[in-house]
C-alpha cells in the first residue's frame, strides 16, 4: 500500500494524520506567514478574500481533474491526439486552469511505462492534480527515481517486467509532465465517467497503475 | 555531502534509502504560504526562479532541518523584502506584535 501510516490513531477523512500545527505552540515560521499576510493586506497588495480565493482554488484541484482528462483520452481518439500534442491546451479545452505551465502528457503503451519526478525540487502538474504528495518531494524519491526507478516502482507495488521500457521524465518549473496510463483491459463497455473512477493519482505520476474494473 | 559536480539540491542519481510513504494533510498556515507564493508572483514581485534561487541558496542544512513550507515562507519573505514590498524592520515589528497576541497559531490571528 502506498499509504501505510505508522500511527492510525488520528487520521483525517482523507486518511492522513492531522498535523498539530493549529493548536500547538506558535512557531517562528508560522509567525512569519501571518506577518507577511498582514503586511501585504495593510499595504494594499492583497485582500483577505483574494488569499482565501487562491486557497479555495488550490483545494478544488484534485487528481479527479486529471482522471477526467485521462478518461476522455481513452474514449476520444481525437482528444488523445490533441492531449499528446499539447497537454496544456487539451486540459484547458476541458475547462481546467493550467496557468502558464507547459503540460506534457506521456503515454504508457504495451511496451513502455513512464515515470515522473522533479529531481531539483517539487515541480508537479499541480494545476491539474492539486498539490503533490509528500513522498514526491522527498530526497529518497528525487534521488532514486532516476538512478534505480524499477526498485522505486517496486516500493510502490509496481513490478515492471524487464521487457517493458521505462522512461523517467524530470520536470522543471516551466515544464510539468503527466502520465497517460494505458486503459485497463475489460473496460470496453465503460463510459468516460466510469473510467475516470479507475484513474488514480499515482497512475498519472507513473508510480501506480489504473485500477481494474 | 559536498559534490563538486552539482549543487546540493540537484539530487537526481544520489544514493538514498526507501521512499517514505507517510503523508499529511496540509495545515491552514501551509495553504496560506502556498497561496501567498502564487499571489506574490502574480503581483509581479518575483518569479518562480526567484523562489527557487532563495530555496537553493539556503543550502542542504535547511533541507534537513526545515519543513517544505517553512523553506517556502523563508524564500517568499526574502523575495518580498528584495522587491521592496516591506522592510526587514517592518517584518520584525510585525512578528513581535503577533507573538504578543498569544501562544498558538489559532489564537494570534487578527
Amino acid at each position: 500500500m502506498p499509504h501505510d501510516h505508522h500511527d492510525h490513531d488520528h487520521l483525517s477523512a482523507s486518511g492522513h494524520p492531522y498535523r498539530k500545527d493549529n493548536d500547538g505552540q506558535l512557531t517562528y515560521w508560522q509567525t512569519m506567514e501571518i506577518a507577511i499576510r498582514e503586511l501585504m493586506v495593510e499595504k494594499g497588495e492583497l485582500t483577505p478574500a483574494q488569499i482565501q480565493a487562491q486557497i479555495d482554488a488550490m483545494d478544488d484541484r484534485s487528481p479527479a481533474n486529471g482522471a477526467a482528462v485521462v478518461a476522455r483520452a481513452w474514449t476520444d481518439p481525437d482528444f488523445k491526439k490533441r492531449l499528446l500534442a499539447n497537454g496544456s491546451d487539451a486540459a484547458r479545452e476541458m475547462g481546467f486552469d493550467i496557468g502558464p505551465m507547459h503540460l506534457v502528457a506521456v503515454e504508457n503503451t504495451i511496451d513502455t511505462h513512464n515515470l515522473i519526478v522533479c529531481t531539483l525540487c517539487s515541480c508537479y502538474p499541480r494545476n491539474l492534480l492539486g498539490l503533490p504528495p509528500d513522498w514526491y518531494k522527498t530526497r529518497e524519491y528525487r534521488s532514486r527515481a532516476v538512478r534505480e526507478p524499477r526498485a522505486v516502482l517496486r516500493e510502490f507495488g509496481v513490478d515492471l517486467p524487464a521487457n517493458i521500457t521505462l522512461r523517467v521524465h524530470d520536470s522543471t518549473a516551466d515544464m510539468r509532465y503527466i502520465v497517460l496510463p494505458a486503459r485497463p483491459e475489460g473496460t470496453d463497455e465503460m463510459t468516460a465517467e466510469q473510467l475516470a473512477e479507475l484513474v488514480t493519482r499515482d497512475s498519472m505520476i507513473g508510480t501506480g497503475l489504473p485500477k481494474s474494473p | 555531502m559536498e559534490n563538486p559536480e552539482h549543487r546540493w539540491h540537484d539530487m537526481g542519481g544520489d544514493a538514498a534509502g526507501p521512499v517514505p510513504m507517510d503523508g499529511h494533510d496540509f495545515a491552514i498556515w501551509e495553504k496560506r504560504v502556498d497561496a501567498l507564493v502564487i499571489l506574490g508572483q502574480q503581483r509581479g514581485h518575483f518569479t518562480v526562479d526567484g523562489l527557487r534561487r532563495a530555496l537553493e541558496d539556503m543550502g542542504e542544512q535547511a533541507f534537513e532541518s526545515m519543513t517544505y513550507y517553512e523553506r517556502w515562507v523563508a524564500s517568499l519573505n526574502q523575495n518580498l523584502i528584495e522587491a521592496g514590498v516591506y522592510s526587514l524592520e517592518e517584518l520584525g515589528t510585525k512578528m513581535e506584535e503577533i507573538k504578543a497576541r498569544g501562544d498558538t497559531y489559532g489564537a494570534v490571528q487578527s
